[in-house]
């Protein structure tokens, strides 16, 4: 189980009327063969542009100006378009949030999925053709010789996303971007697409980066867990210690904010108040200051950092309520380490 | 027994569509979008009515030598003879058979027509599908040019170099052809703005599909329809611009016969009121062809858009 990912400490900017924007900031992960991380906050809280930085899918006017994003080892950040190309759809393939949107109207199934398999794996038309089949039949379409000639009109919002899944994972990938791949969908797709994409991750040792706002889908689904906010990763640890022992104040408002089964009737969902504050106008200190309950003076002025802290699992936090913890942790390895040596 | 009652139950995807869904899908799998189009277009009168007199237009074209009754360039000895059996639309003030002359000319126009707008279609196409796809400078280039072409007199432009180059079919043809472009490639330009911001293009990207494979295979097909009707009216504006300039002289040479040097003879005003077998039949031709396009123009554009708008 080597190490697949390494994103460290990545800034992404982007140019505007008003200057430069940053909308992703410092953040950090790492991922293993067959693992699946979540990165989940709320809508404009940076989610997306951190994979479309991985993917260099960002619009024009915007770029990764610091950090590094390591792939087994190469680094993406710089490089060249051409280069790009060869990785993705081949190392790293993607799924996108609206599966009526993400086919061509225009071209049948079977072209679209062929397309990608002649283009990387160098196969010929009517290999590509079985391939692409055995493919379809593989995400659970029936009818799957039918359906490579159908337009994608004919297909239902759940079918659509099992093209899509068919696609991305058609060569491959060592690592797979789903960006709120169910969002679209309803409940009951959710779910079929969910256990597809579980099945066909222990089947291939695909890596996942999973992007939701959905609390539900991570507990389905997740190894790992980065909460994001405003651009930043608050928290990351292991997804049962997240669900058992969240820490920071933000992650704590969305537990909250989650219908639970033992909650009593009359019980009503707590909302996080306030909104994230603005691209423009980002806080000196911490950014969720303006929204947490435990809000100190020092918050105003200091930024936190991502800290891990001793717990079962790896665990980090960026706040300054657990300044202790960090320290501790801290000092228990610098003690580990002096015993080692 | 419920199950019975219920075969869908055990379908995952059949069960989350409700009846008249499944129906609409039940119909759209037995016909393709082109099937569709197709239909529609040949329900809407006009434009069948459109097709039939062009498909007529089109046969006469390319059996103009059998149909024709004489050579268009043979010379009878009594000229300006009134219709009769032997000369069923008579003879022209140098005694040529008109009806074989007409005949004859319906090639001229519809190689104009058609030549013309494959050729700027072809320039239109590319340069909108640069300018919106890679937009910034390429954009700013290809659009302030396209303004500089827009901006000139067309027909005064058309006849000057037509005087430059010389009148000949092949020249008028190139002519119209190079300089129809700025409205096909403003069509494209607009269409490629919104359709590369869509997930599948995004999509084509990272699947890691090459730039000029996403403009031509991804990009274009979206862009067609808009652009095969524009061509369709194009077709008919070409073939009345031919005629003017064949009117004016800058056309087809005589004695070669094209609709619009035939209604030249109408200058005068004796043929005007008292032969006009010399200038009915031709204008006739000319308002068939130029209508017939345009109701295919109309029924095409209602059966495209219907499609996209349902």
């Amino acid at each position: 189980m080597g190490e697949l990912l390494k994103v460290d400490k990545i800034k992404t900017e982007f140019k505007t009327d008003k200057g430069m924007v940053t909308s992703v900031d410092e953040v950090s992960f790492d991922l293993k063969e067959g693992e699946t991380i979540c990165l989940v906050g709320e809508s404009g809280c940076g989610k997306s542009v951190t994979s479309l930085s991985i993917m260099h899918l960002l619009d024009k006017n915007g770029s990764v100006t610091h950090g590094s994003i390591l792939l087994n080892g190469k680094e993406l950040v710089n490089m060249s378009e051409a280069e790009m190309r060869k990785v993705r759809g081949n190392e790293i393939s993607m799924i996108f949030q609206e599966p009526m949107t993400s086919l061509n109207p225009v071209l049948t199934i079977g072209d679209q999925l062929t397309e990608g398999i002649r283009l990387h794996m160098g196969y010929s038309k009517k290999e590509a053709r079985d391939y692409a089949v055995e493919m379809l039949k593989k995400v659970g379409i029936p009818r799957a010789e039918g359906i490579v000639d159908d337009y994608p009109h004919r297909l239902s919002g759940g079918m659509r996303q099992r093209v899509m899944i068919a696609m991305a994972l058609s060569c491959k990938p060592k690592l797979l971007i789903a960006d709120e791949p169910t969002t679209a969908l309803d409940v009951t797709i959710q779910a079929q697409i969910l256990k597809l994409m579980k099945g066909l991750r222990s089947e291939s040792k695909t890596a996942i980066i999973l992007i939701t706002h959905d609390l539900g889908v991570v507990a389905e689904m997740a190894d790992k867990v980065a909460v994001m906010y405003a651009g930043q990763v608050v928290e990351e640890t292991d997804v049962f210690t997240l669900f058992d022992n969240p820490k920071h104040p933000y992650t704590l408002g969305l537990m909250k904010s989650i219908p639970h089964i033992t909650n009593p009737d009359d019980m009503r969902l707590e909302s996080i108040p306030g909104s994230v504050p603005s691209v423009y106008n980002m806080p000196k200190g911490c950014r969720f200051y303006d929204r947490c309950p435990f809000a100190m003076k020092r918050c105003l002025e200091e930024k936190p950092e991502l800290r891990p802290i001793e717990d079962k699992k790896s665990h980090s936090i960026r706040c300054f309520l657990y300044e202790k913890e960090e320290r501790e942790f801290e000092e228990k390895k610098q003690d580990e380490k002096e015993v080692l040596s | 027994m419920a199950m019975k009652l219920n075969p869908n139950r055990n379908v995952p995807e059949a069960a989350d569509l409700t009846s008249k869904e499944a129906v609409l899908e039940e119909l759209g799998r037995e016909e393709s979008y082109l099937h569709m189009v197709t239909r529609r277009f040949l329900k809407h009168k006009m434009a069948f009515f459109g097709l039939i007199v062009f498909a007529i237009f089109v046969l006469v074209a390319l059996l103009a030598p059998v149909l024709a009754p004489y050579d268009p360039n043979k010379i009878f000895g009594d000229f300006d003879a009134s219709p009769s059996s032997a000369h069923l639309l008579g003879t022209d003030q140098v005694g040529r058979d008109v009806l074989s002359r007409l005949i004859f000319g319906s090639q001229v126009s519809l190689t104009v027509g058609v030549g013309a707008v494959a050729i700027y279609v072809a320039i239109g196409i590319v340069l909108g599908l640069l300018a919106g796809y890679f937009g910034k400078w390429v954009d700013m280039i290809i659009m302030r040019i396209t303004d500089v072409f827009m901006s000139f007199p067309y027909f005064m432009v058309i006849l000057v170099l037509v005087s430059i180059v010389g009148p000949s079919l092949s020249n008028i043809t190139t002519v119209i052809g190079l300089l129809g472009w700025p409205a096909i490639a403003r069509l494209v330009r607009g269409s490629v703005l919104s359709i590369k911001e869509m997930d599948y293009v995004k999509a084509g990207v990272a699947l890691g599909y090459s730039t000029p494979k996403i403009i031509f295979q991804h990009i274009l097909p979206n862009a067609l329809a808009p652009i095969l009707v524009n061509a369709t009216f194009g077709v008919a504006s070409a073939i009345i611009m031919e005629a003017s300039l064949s009117f004016l002289g800058m056309g087809v040479r005589p004695p070669a016969a094209s609709w619009g040097n035939m209604l030249t003879e109408a200058e005068s005003i004796t043929v005007l009121s008292s032969q006009p077998w010399l200038w009915f039949p031709p204008g006739l031709m000319i308002l068939l062809a130029v209508l017939s396009i345009n109701f295919m123009g109309d029924g095409l554009r209602d059966a495209i858009e219907s499609q996209q708008a349902k």
